[in-house]
């Protein structure tokens, strides 16, 4: 049987044109601040992971690249990378590596010269000196050059663990799925306990039956 | 109605990317606020495509009676 196509199942389209505008205009890359403030919002306020489950469109980039271009090994993600410890840890470094690039925003903010790179991997600098940027602010262009580079780098994670493991193996590790997942549970920390998130296995099929 | 068999099994390592939910065909896999997958044990007929494509790989399809 056959699911019938819905609206944001094309949304994989958005993200790749979000790569692509990137190259053009480095301007874009504050476009993926949407990417970052919807899931968020979504795990906050209606503490779910409907961002994750559906509107994703970089998981249904991996997704399509993986099934349909047969891009990908299809093999279960090592251990460790499913473990909670690697899932926070990546979160952690993340994060730190995030909080240095709004340092150097506001070193540019406060007079630093502007670093027309994009870094990529959190070390290799590429060159993106073509883009017009001269109409905005210099720390307005530092924090897209910053961005890109942020969202460049998990899309190239994204795509190696794609092509070695499993299809949406990103998801796994992804850090904007790990925090709504922890914003979820600390929504939810009354009914998880009810339903007794306790390493067991099956929980969701033994509460559905009555078990 | 007979049941199947065979049934997905979620293991509690689920990151809830709802990877499983997509790919049922017969819509009995959903992500509980957020936290884990659940499976419908009524509509779930152990087809295994949510195991296949579990970037997790938490499913696995066990006998009915031994879910759980």
């Amino acid at each position: 049987m056959k699911k019938k196509k819905r609206w944001y199942d094309y949304l994989w389209i958005g993200e790749l044109l979000y790569l692509c505008l990137g190259l053009f205009n480095i301007l874009f890359a504050w476009l993926g601040m949407l990417f970052f403030t919807i899931p968020l919002l979504t795990a906050i306020i209606g503490g779910n992971k409907t961002y994750c489950n559906r509107y994703c469109g970089r998981g249904q980039l991996l997704g399509m690249l993986g099934e349909r271009l047969k891009l990908s090994r299809n093999t279960p993600p090592p251990r460790f990378l499913r473990s909670p410890l690697f899932r926070y840890g990546f979160l952690a470094f993340f994060m730190i590596m995030f909080c240095l690039m709004l340092y150097s925003t506001y070193k540019v903010f406060t007079g630093a010269p502007l670093q027309e790179t994009v870094t990529l991997l959190w070390v290799f600098r590429l060159p993106w000196q073509w883009p017009e940027i001269g109409m905005v602010s210099p720390w307005f262009a530092q924090y897209a050059f910053g961005f890109f580079g942020v969202m460049l780098t998990s899309t190239v994670l994204g795509f190696i663990t794609m092509v070695l493991f499993r299809p949406r193996s990103w998801c796994v590790y992804c850090p904007m799925g790990t925090m709504t997942q922890g914003i979820c549970r600390l929504r939810h920390r009354k009914e998880e306990t009810e339903l007794g998130r306790t390493g067991k296995k099956n929980r969701g099929a033994s509460e559905a039956s009555g078990q | 109605m007979k049941l199947s068999p065979k049934i997905a099994s979620i293991g509690s390592e689920c990151v809830a990317c709802g990877c499983c939910m997509a790919v049922c065909p017969r819509d009995a896999v959903h992500v509980a606020s957020g936290i884990i997958a659940h499976v419908d044990v009524e509509k779930c007929v152990g087809c295994g495509k949510c195991a296949k494509t579990c970037p997790a790989a938490v499913i696995t399809i066990v006998e009915r009676g031994a879910a759980g």
